[in-house]
């Protein structure tokens, strides 16, 4: 009974800990913009960053936690986008705050009902197979976006209200971020681990395999389209070939690199992925090269046993200058 | 109890279960013995709704449950342990015990089932937050074991409990078994170990390439010559 009574605590620590730093981050961004060293190009990257969290962490749904490689992410997020910037166009007299969070909740929701359609035929399937036609799925999406003259088709869809702010990017980053803790921590969460773990297993425990996917995959979804309107409000303008495969693969890539089923670890790769190539622009032609060169590095080294050995020592160094750290009861 | 009708299962083309019947009465063991490849885990897995049969009924209590879906029969408290544990890895043990009442809401009721299930097996009360996967083959099935009572089963299905044991630890977990029983639960046995399935069975069949081929009580199969020669070499 102590026992739990102390792992309470120590819970409620840690989230005052992550608000803490949710607040102190956001004050910082802030600060910097106010003194001017955040510019333009910097708030550009780090809206970008948000965006990408967005799609990282719901990915991290699928693939990582429900153990389902899916490779149509961006169709969703297109669907999103599109879904939310035609909102906008077409209600332009909508006050501002209102319309921005209508229009992303009818990209999230246009997305998710997109996700319902391809996941109840997908998810029967699984590996190679539904990775396949995840993929096919968002080459069609992009293949009908480019057929639709109403909505801009191959010249992209302008005039779009450019209302994303760093604030309001950050705001749904947050949300996202909350939201699959929670459902990961909940009976729900337990059941899309296991069954990544062990479908027979899990079904002879009592879980509905089918429902539990379609679900996950649903939110998955759902945080894509979110991510598509606040890109498409940030950019003015999209084109369907923003959307392609290759951004599917990037978002991936970042969900592969961070560890699967890790948030911390899918924040912290989905930032230093986003403004890699940033910061390698001195280096002009090779920036490619290096940009894939440390990805390979990354993938080779992460499970190095001296790579481990220095990160239990971070670990156990932060531990240490932990200001909240728990006092050892006796 | 549970009651299997004419039961035929077909993988694509080749038939696994040709024409299988077989009963199950309140507070039985049955075992279903049989060699590699005789369909033992494929019965299993179609009383559990893991799989459809081609034709043939299978009723629990009178209900026709064939075409019910496998997470809706745990529900029914019929509960399989899956063959090679199948336990959750890179979940706790208790998190595996937790699941295992995925089923259930009552949660004083979870927390006393728990206890009980930590009674039956200490080794996993010792170990209550280590990785399942970091657990003995011993331990591993005691931990599947106990995942399956925390969904308060009336039937309980148990597929190779003995695959992949010391001798020692075989023994144990059959008296375990027998122990269950004991305390109400009815249980159908699928074993390779004849030996040991039919010293404890009430009563059992012997399947051969998707057929029931012997049927009788524990004892009387354990000292027929038939089996001796098929099953337990000689």
């Amino acid at each position: 009974m102590k026992k739990f009574k102390l792992k309470k605590i120590d819970n409620k620590k840690k989230t005052f800990l992550y608000i803490f730093m949710i607040v102190v981050i956001y004050a910082i961004v802030m600060a910097l913009t106010s003194a001017g060293i955040i510019n333009r190009y910097y708030n550009g990257i780090l809206i970008t960053v948000c965006i990408n969290l967005i799609l990282v962490v719901s990915l991290n749904l699928t693939t990582g936690y429900l153990g389902q490689l899916t490779l149509g992410h961006a169709g969703f997020m297109a669907i999103g986008a599109y879904a939310a910037a035609y909102f906008s166009k077409t209600f332009m007299t909508i006050p501002q705050p209102f319309s921005f969070i209508i229009a992303l909740l009818i990209g999230g929701v246009m997305a998710m009902i997109a996700g319902l359609i391809i996941g109840v035929p997908a998810l029967r399937l699984k590996g190679d197979y539904l990775a396949i036609i995840t993929l096919g799925f968002g080459e069609v999406i992009k293949t009908i976006l480019l057929s639709m003259a109403i909505i801009g088709g191959a010249k992209g869809y302008i005039g779009i209200p450019r209302v994303t702010t760093f604030t309001s990017a950050y705001v749904f980053v947050i949300i996202t971020i909350v939201f699959v803790c929670l459902l990961i921590k909940s009976r729900h969460g337990r059941a899309i681990i296991s069954i990544s773990e062990d479908e027979i297993a899990s079904e002879a425990s009592g879980i509905n395999i089918v429902k539990y996917k379609i679900m996950a995959f649903a939110f998955a979804a759902f945080f894509a389209g979110i991510a598509g309107g606040i890109y498409a409000h940030y950019m003015g303008i999209i084109e369907p070939k923003t959307f392609g495969f290759n951004k599917s693969i990037e978002i991936l890539v970042m969900v592969v690199l961070g560890g699967m089923g890790s948030i911390n670890g899918a924040v912290i790769a989905t930032i230093a992925i986003t403004i890699l190539p940033e910061m390698l622009r001195s280096l002009s032609q090779y920036r490619t090269l290096m940009y894939a060169v440390t990805l390979i590095g990354v993938m080779l080294y992460k499970y190095d046993p001296r790579v481990q050995v220095l990160m239990c020592k971070a670990k156990m160094f932060c531990a240490k200058i932990n200001p909240f750290k728990r006092k050892e009861a006796k | 109890m549970l009651k299997v009708n004419n039961l035929k299962v077909n993988y694509g083309m080749i038939e696994a279960i040709k024409d299988v019947s077989f009963e199950i009465n309140q507070g039985e063991i049955i075992a279903l013995i049989g060699a590699n490849g005789a369909g033992k885990t494929t019965i299993m897995h179609a009383i559990s709704g893991l799989i459809k049969p081609v034709s043939g009924s299978i009723m629990l209590n009178g209900q026709d449950i064939t075409k019910i879906q496998a997470h809706e029969i745990v529900r029914k408290h019929l509960i399989q342990v899956p063959e090679r544990r199948r336990v959750f890895a890179s979940q706790s043990v208790e998190e595996n015990l937790q699941l295992g009442a995925f089923t259930r809401k009552d949660k004083v009721e979870i927390a006393k089932d728990m206890e009980m299930v930590y009674a039956r097996f200490p080794r996993l009360k010792e170990r209550y937050k280590q990785l399942a996967g970091t657990l003995s083959g011993g331990e591993q099935q005691m931990l599947a074991m106990g995942r399956a009572l925390m969904s308060k089963p009336e039937i309980l299905i148990l597929d190779e409990p003995s695959m992949g044991l010391a001798p020692l630890l075989v023994a144990e977990i059959f008296s375990i078994i027998k122990d269950i029983n004991k305390s109400g639960t009815t249980v159908l046995l699928v074993e390779q170990n004849a030996k040991m399935a039919l010293k404890i069975a009430d009563r059992a069949y012997v399947l051969e390439t998707g057929n029931i081929v012997v049927t009788g009580t524990g004892e009387e199969l354990i000292n027929s010559d038939e089996i001796k020669k098929a099953y337990l070499g000689g």
